[in-house]
């Protein structure tokens, strides 16, 4: 992403705007500006703020004035009143950040926006979670707070000293170059994305093992993690195990994604 | 994608959030699922939706071109019509409901539609279990969340992350949802106005603007 200079007028309503907190005014331009090595990529000031087209000149002009007898004008705060933001074409390593941090960017991996995997979101037409299976999404760097693909390979390799299996269908799967031991292509580790999920499957035996793990590894990377974990009901659309496990555990699940069943193979080859 | 799994909060606070996404799975059952999921859009918005969205907007959608003038007089309507008119390729569609029995009602005409595509709700985990019993149909999965862990201490106070993570694409960021609280605070906006500037930032269409403004308020008579 690239403030054009020509056209900003500094009046900072991106700032705030900026999930990882990259954008700020700097003093010696007075002109809004990105911190590259910050940015993830996603596009939040291109395609979230509305976008007026007026004449930098006059812009920069009203404000002089106003700012003379301290008035305060209270402009829409999500409006970038000369449309300085351009979204500029991107080469790998750095084309990993979009793909991973923009939601309207889809995995060429998976064919999925967002953070690129199906879960368990349609685990009624296509099964990935068995009864007395546990699937997990262990998700990083959301809310806020970002990640980079170093700090996830750490937590991969320890995972994948357990009894786990990466889930295939998954776009940090798909950047791996062993899965055997969890290791990720060595030109993005030090590309800083907002969030990722790896993807693991285990039976119920492991699941202590792998979430003390992840709270272990967390401790060693800084970032944020957040795990979501689900199976299979049963027959009459009851959960029991993995709860109670999860309760014994001392995880206490307020939320949860239910998948009502609904989903039926409907394309003719899949038939 | 939508990722509505990790909202800040207790069940309690997911009384007003309850969500309904369809997506079709590539190979599987993704033939003709544009139309599919225009009609699962359509049912939706016979139930009184806060918000929906088609994977690459929501009914609060920012402008390209947004007349100067709006500044005094800006529309802060939801677009039903715009988010099911833009649904070009298969993908997640989604709607949010600010109580459980629109959501049940919704999802009782979706069973009837037999749309073939999966549906599911993200709500608190006693929610989804009562409306999936509401409408007669055993759960199939079910995914929980087990909350943000931080050891490094870098999350924001609870109001942030409540209207933060209401767009789990993290595209609401920690400052400017602080902003929106700030200014509904100052009274130089109204939570009104302040949810719609919120709900801006979602592509997804999944932000709660009921939820965010029912935050909001709670937070202004806690200042007061």
């Amino acid at each position: 992403m690239l403030i054009d200079v020509n056209k900003c007028v500094a009046c900072a309503n991106c700032v705030p705007v900026c999930p990882m907190g990259a954008i700020y005014i700097d003093p010696a331009i007075q002109r809004a500006t990105i911190n590259q090595d910050e940015c993830v990529e996603c596009g939040t000031c291109f395609r979230g703020m509305s976008q007026e087209h007026l004449n930098p000149t006059v812009v920069r002009t009203v404000r002089k004035v106003a700012r003379m007898f301290r008035f305060r004008f209270e402009p829409e705060p999500d409006v970038c009143p000369t449309s300085a933001f351009v979204m500029n074409e991107l080469q790998m390593p750095r084309l990993v950040r979009q793909v991973f941090s923009d939601p309207v960017v889809e995995h060429k991996s998976t064919g999925i926006k967002g953070r690129g995997t199906e879960e368990v979101k349609t685990n009624d037409v296509n099964p990935r979670v068995g009864v007395g299976e546990v699937g997990y999404t262990i998700e990083f760097g959301r809310p806020g707070v970002g990640v980079r693909f170093r700090d996830i390979q750490e937590m991969s390799i320890e995972l994948a000293k357990l009894n786990i299996r990466f889930e295939e269908k998954n776009p940090i799967t798909h950047l791996m170059t062993d899965k055997s031991v969890g290791t990720i292509r060595e030109d993005i580790l030090d590309e800083k994305i907002l969030s990722a999920i790896v993807e693991i499957k285990t039976t119920l035996a492991e699941v202590e093992a792998v979430l003390s793990t992840v709270e272990e590894v967390n401790r060693r990377i800084d970032t944020v993690t957040v795990v979501g974990i689900s199976t299979r009901c049963d027959d009459e659309g009851e959960e029991t195990h993995l709860a109670g496990l999860l309760e014994e555990l001392g995880y206490g699940a307020e939320r949860a994604k239910t998948n009502m069943g609904l989903g039926r193979l409907t394309n003719l080859e899949a038939a | 994608m939508t990722n509505t799994l990790h909202r800040y909060g207790s069940s309690s606070s997911f009384r007003d959030d309850f969500i309904l996404f369809c997506i079709p799975s590539p190979g599987r059952n993704d033939q003709g699922a544009v139309e599919r999921q225009k009609a699962f859009l359509r049912i939706c918005a016979r139930h009184r939706p806060v918000n929906m969205g088609n994977g690459n907007r929501g009914s609060y959608k920012p402008e390209r071109h947004l007349d100067p003038r709006s500044h005094w007089n800006r529309d802060h309507s939801p677009d039903w019509e715009g988010v099911i008119a833009e649904v070009k390729k298969p993908g997640t569609v989604a709607a949010v409901f600010d109580a459980k029995a629109k959501a049940e009602a919704c999802l009782k005409e979706v069973i009837s539609a037999d749309l073939g595509l999966s549906v599911n709700l993200s709500t608190s985990v006693s929610g989804a279990r009562e409306v999936a019993q509401c409408c007669g149909i055993p759960r199939h999965s079910v995914e929980y969340s087990l909350g943000f862990t931080d050891p490094h201490d870098h999350l924001p106070n609870s109001q942030v992350l409540h209207l933060a993570t209401m767009c789990g694409h993290g595209m609401v960021s920690f400052n400017m949802a602080r902003k929106m609280l700030d200014m509904v605070r100052e009274g130089r906006r109204t939570p009104e106005q302040a949810v719609a500037t919120l709900a801006r930032f979602c592509p997804c269409g999944v932000y709660n603007p009921a939820r965010a403004r029912r935050l909001l308020e709670e937070s202004r008579r806690q200042s007061g």
